[in-house]
This record gives structure tokens, C-alpha cells and sequence, in this order.
């Protein structure tokens, strides 16, 4: 099963990309992808927390389940004015 | 088969107020000639009098100029969609074609009612009429239906209020005053700086130094003295927030900092008053619109604050001047719209925007019934320590030298400068981006920007004498930790980093 996975603002500095495309085991949930992709990139490690996530451009919950062909968005806070 | 053919607003009294219709035809001349029989009262407006079609009216099959394809003899298949988009000239007097006139249209706002509930005097508060020299200044909103008399009427009776007079205060409070907001009040206590002209466009060169409130007040009666501005010279809290908040009708959130976000969010949501919310980091930009009546507050989509330090300040990680400037226009926009009551708010969606890309997106957004302060089972029923919720603690003061020479973990400029002219041999390691290298620096300094220390620490001597420094302070505290853990044992951080050496011991260099 292949998701898309899209980073903004400094996630995306981290991971070196906007765009990822990730194989993910079937029924996983968009934490568990986060936690892979966390193990790659260590420095998202603390963002778990803070961050909030979308999947096809609806807003998720990090235990939503993914499905094949899905796009996931994760969004860190940003603060500037 | 019929093919649908989208039709834009202002084309849209002549097809009963159908925002789409379908007609007949194997070719988008054709389809025309259908659509112009069945809706007779389009024909003028999509033809000219020798019976072509006029040139400022683009047709698009799917995402195409038939333009650049077989002009009106463009073949259709089943399926397509057709849109028709007259240009909006807008900005000048048109040089339109005679005898066209796309907003002579009446009844075509959506109108609907307050999404919020106004202040004081309830949402039957009296409109105040316009004096002549109010319509004369306000004619290109009083001719479009969607605004009107009553529209402006409505935006005279308005007070917003916008949280900080920077880079999207700015452009919000400049747009929200030309527009004729009634009454608007500003919160900010900050000084104008030089390193604040590059988006906070309110200010200028001449009043750096001066109170951005006295700064912006000034700016915003020449924009308008029609207007009552209300200047509130103080720092948000806890304390006097609800107060503050309670004689306005929206909120604009243009501040800098979670505490304030959070403490902005939860009391809108306390006195159900929207807040038309913007942020902004380097080059990308969100917008919403918190704390309606039924809609989601920005604790529905983050409920926690990130851990302090985590995510950088304009100040740390820049900004694009620009950037403020689109996003507090879009604030505008959504508080113009709240007021009259027209169009489709930005309730319940995220709007994202990517200015390197130039691209928008929208997340769907929804109210979350688990939510701390919306929900339907508040804990949070009253402004708390926004500070603390953020894990922001104050700095707590040495108590001792003795203390100080024995747990040290900073050091200052000046005792670096004292250890370097003695000659004492230590390393000072820079950990910010090369970029910020270039503007200035600490003689003998090597760069390892933060994000590569894990990689290179091992270029250092764990036994050596290390100082480490950023721009302020904050980056290189987690460098000095991440040298610790793996086992550096003599490191400190330059208190106030580059910027106090600069201020303290080197004035020569440039500062940012």
C-alpha cells in the first residue's frame, strides 16, 4: 500500500522535501507513518505532539487508519505575525 | 448530451440565478448559440453587434482557452465542462468595450445574517447612515450589490479589533480603515524597529523608535479619518483580555507568539466572537476563521501547544516581507465578509498558503467535540496562565557566584572577549545557517549550523573548552545540551548570542 506524504513549514526543512511517497503496511494508521518517517528523519521526533495531520485534505487524527493511494499532510504550528 | 456550462456572478441574473446550465452542441460555438437561445438576455453581454464574440470573454473548456484551441469551432465531448469568465478589470477605470456593463446587475449578493453576535446593543444595533462625503469615498463598494449602502452602513456600525500592529496588522488594519470599520482598536506595546520596515508596512523609516500604536494611529487617520481608532498600549493577558475583547465584534489575530495565540483563541471562544486568524513562517502562510458559533477554534486543530524553542519565530527563521502582507488581506477579507454577512466565510477550512510555489490549499475543518474549550465538555471555562500552558517559565535568577562558577552553562560577551584577550584556548562553534554567517560573526568562530551538529560533532574535542552561540541564544542552548549528552564536558552558551557581542564588544558589525 503506497501513501503520499506532504510536509509543510519546517517539517518540510527536515525531511529535505515537500513530497514523499512511502509504502506503509495495510490498516496503518497515520501515527504509525509518522513514527516511520520519524525514525528516518529523527529531528521530527518532537513535533509528535504538536503537529497536526490531514488525510486528502480532511483534517485527521494521528489513529485514523490510512488507506492506498491516500494523501497525508502533516502541519506543524506556525507563530509569526 | 447535454453539456454543463458554468456562468460567473455577474452573468448570472440573466440565467436565473444559475450558477450553472446546460445546453446543446457538438462545439462551443455552438453550445452558445444554445445557451444564448434559451437565456436570451445573455446574448448582448456574450456578443458584440457584428455577432462575434466580444474579447474580453473568455471560454474555457475543462482548464482550456478555447483561444489556444479551435477558438468557438472547439469540439465538445461529453462530460466537459465549459466556463465563461469575463476579465474583472478592477484597480482603473475600465477601458471596457461600450454597452457592457457586468456589475449593472442588482440581487445577486448571498446575503445572510451576522454569524456573530454584536456587541453591546445585540445584533439590532442601528446602522448608521453615511454622510456625503462618506459615499463619495466609499462609491466602489457602495455600487456593488454584495455591499450597498447597507454593507457599509453595516462596516461603519463595526469595531474590530487586531491583535499587534506588525507585519499582519499591518496590512489588515490599513485595509479593515480604508474600508470604513467604524471603530478600530489595535493592541501592540512594541517599539518601531528598523528590522520591522521590511513587512510592517503601518510604519516608516521616520518613526522607528516611536510606539507602533502612536505610529500606526497617525498612518491609519490619513488612510481614513472617518474612522474612530482606539489604541490599547498594553501587553494581552489573562487579566485584561476579556475586557478588551468585549466591546468589539471580531477579533483579527495578528500576534507573534503562542501564549498570545492560545490566550486569543480560548477568549473568543469565551465570548463567541469570531477570530479571523493568520500566521506566517518564512515563506508560508495559514488563515482561518476561529470561534463562530458552530465552527471549529484553533484548539480544534491544535490542541497543544508545540514545546517552547521548537518552532521558530519570525525573528529566528525569517520571513518573507511580502508574506504578511497576503495573509492579512485574506484576515481582511474574512472580516469585511463577517460584517456584511456576504459570501462563503473561511469557517471550518484551513487555508495553507506556499508563496514559493505560489499555490493555496484548504484542509477541511471540523469543530471537535473533545475540545478543551469549545467542545461539548469544556475544562477550560476561563483565561488561563497562557504562559505556563506554553512551558514558558521565567528565568530564574542565580542565586549565588558561587553558584554561577560552579553549574555555569552560559557565558557572556564580555567574559568571552576577557577569556580570548588572555589568550585562554577555547573553541567557539556557530550554529546558525551560513546565510546568517555572512552578516556577521565572532572572529575565529566555526560554522556548524545546529541542524548538522549530530553529524559533525565529532570535528570537536569533547575535552576542549567550547562556546557555542546563535543569533540570541535559543539554538545554540540545544546545541550546548546535544554536545552534553554526548559527552562534551566543557561547554557553554554565549548569553544573547552574536547579537549582544555585536551590541557589547564589536559595534562595527551589522546586526539583523
Amino acid at each position: 500500500m503506497r501513501v503520499t506524504v506532504r510536509f509543510f513549514a519546517r517539517l518540510r526543512d527536515i525531511a529535505g522535501a515537500a513530497e514523499l511517497a512511502r509504502d506503509v503496511a495495510p490498516g496503518a494508521t497515520i501515527g504509525a507513518v509518522w513514527r516511520e518517517l520519524a525514525g528516518e528523519f529523527p529531528e521530527l521526533v518532537p513535533y509528535e505532539r504538536s503537529i497536526s495531520s490531514a488525510v486528502n485534505a480532511d483534517y485527521a487524527r494521528m489513529d485514523d487508519v490510512v488507506g492506498d493511494g491516500d494523501e497525508i499532510a502533516f502541519l506543524p504550528p506556525v507563530s509569526g505575525g | 448530451m447535454a453539456t454543463k456550462i458554468l456562468i460567473p456572478t455577474p452573468l448570472r441574473p440573466y440565467t436565473e440565478k444559475k450558477d450553472a446550465v446546460d445546453a446543446e452542441g457538438k462545439t462551443v460555438g455552438e453550445l452558445l448559440v444554445d445557451l444564448t437561445t434559451k437565456h436570451t438576455g445573455l446574448k448582448a453581454h456574450l456578443y458584440n453587434d457584428q455577432g462575434h464574440l466580444r474579447s474580453f470573454v473568455n471560454v474555457y473548456v475543462n482548464d482550456e482557452d478555447i483561444r489556444y484551441l479551435q477558438k468557438e469551432q472547439t469540439p465538445v465531448q461529453p462530460g466537459d465542462t465549459v466556463s465563461i469568465i469575463p476579465s474583472v478589470a478592477g484597480g482603473a477605470p475600465a477601458g471596457a468595450e461600450k454597452g457592457y456593463d457586468p456589475f449593472s446587475t442588482a440581487g445577486v449578493a448571498e446575503k445572510g445574517s451576522y454569524p456573530f453576535s454584536r456587541a453591546k446593543t445585540g445584533p439590532d444595533r442601528e446602522l448608521p447612515s453615511l454622510t456625503n462625503d462618506e459615499i463619495k469615498r466609499y462609491s466602489r463598494h457602495l455600487i456593488m450589490p454584495e455591499v450597498g449602502m447597507e454593507g457599509q452602513r453595516k462596516l461603519k456600525a463595526a469595531k474590530v479589533l487586531c491583535i499587534g500592529a506588525g507585519g499582519l496588522g499591518s496590512p489588515a488594519a490599513m485595509y479593515l480603515a480604508a474600508a470604513g470599520v467604524g471603530t478600530l482598536g489595535l493592541v501592540d506595546f512594541d517599539v518601531v524597529d528598523f528590522s520591522n520596515l521590511q513587512r510592517q508596512i503601518l510604519h516608516g523609516t521616520p518613526d522607528v523608535g516611536r510606539s507602533k500604536l502612536a505610529s500606526a494611529k497617525d498612518r491609519l487617520t490619513t488612510l481614513n479619518p472617518e474612522i474612530t481608532i482606539a489604541t490599547h498600549e498594553v501587553a494581552l493577558s489573562s487579566q485584561n483580555a476579556l475586557e478588551l475583547f468585549d466591546p468589539y465584534d471580531i477579533i483579527l489575530d495578528g500576534t507573534d507568539n503562542f501564549p498570545t495565540r492560545y490566550l486569543v483563541n480560548d477568549a473568543c471562544v469565551l465570548l463567541r466572537k469570531p477570530n479571523a486568524y493568520g500566521s506566517i513562517f518564512r515563506f508560508e502562510g495559514q488563515a482561518s476563521v476561529f470561534a463562530t458559533k458552530d465552527g471549529p477554534c484553533y484548539r480544534c486543530l491544535y490542541p497543544e501547544p508545540p514545546p517552547p524553542g521548537l518552532v521558530p519565530s519570525c525573528a529566528e527563521g525569517g520571513v518573507l516581507g511580502v508574506l504578511p502582507g497576503i495573509i492579512g488581506t485574506i484576515q481582511a477579507t474574512e472580516t469585511i465578509k463577517l460584517i456584511i454577512g456576504v459570501g462563503e466565510p473561511l469557517i471550518g477550512r484551513f487555508l495553507i498558503f506556499d508563496a514559493l510555489r505560489m499555490r493555496f490549499r484548504e484542509l477541511k475543518l471540523r469543530k471537535d467535540p473533545d475540545c478543551p474549550v469549545c467542545g461539548t465538555h469544556p475544562t477550560v471555562k476561563q483565561l488561563i496562565d497562557y504562559e505556563q500552558f506554553c512551558g514558558i517559565h521565567p528565568a530564574p535568577e542565580p542565586t549565588s557566584v558561587q553558584n554561577i562558577q560552579n553549574n555555569a552553562t552560559e557565558i557572556s560577551s564580555i567574559e568571552l572577549k576577557q577569556r580570548l584577550d588572555r589568550g585562554d584556548p577555547l573553541k567557539i562553534v556557530d550554529v546558525r545557517e551560513p546565510n546568517e554567517y555572512q552578516i556577521n560573526r565572532i572572529p575565529g568562530s566555526v560554522l556548524i549550523p545546529l541542524g548538522d551538529v549530530p553529524r559533525r560533532y565529532q570535528e570537536l574535542d569533547p575535552d576542549e573548552q567550547i562556546v557555542v552561540h546563535c543569533k540570541m541564544g535559543t539554538r545554540s542552548a540545544k546545541a550546548a545540551d546535544f554536545l552534553r549528552s554526548v559527552g562534551f564536558k566543557r561547554v557553554l552558551n554565549l548569553r544573547g548570542g552574536v547579537l549582544d557581542w555585536v551590541d557589547k564588544i564589536d559595534p562595527t558589525q551589522p546586526k539583523y
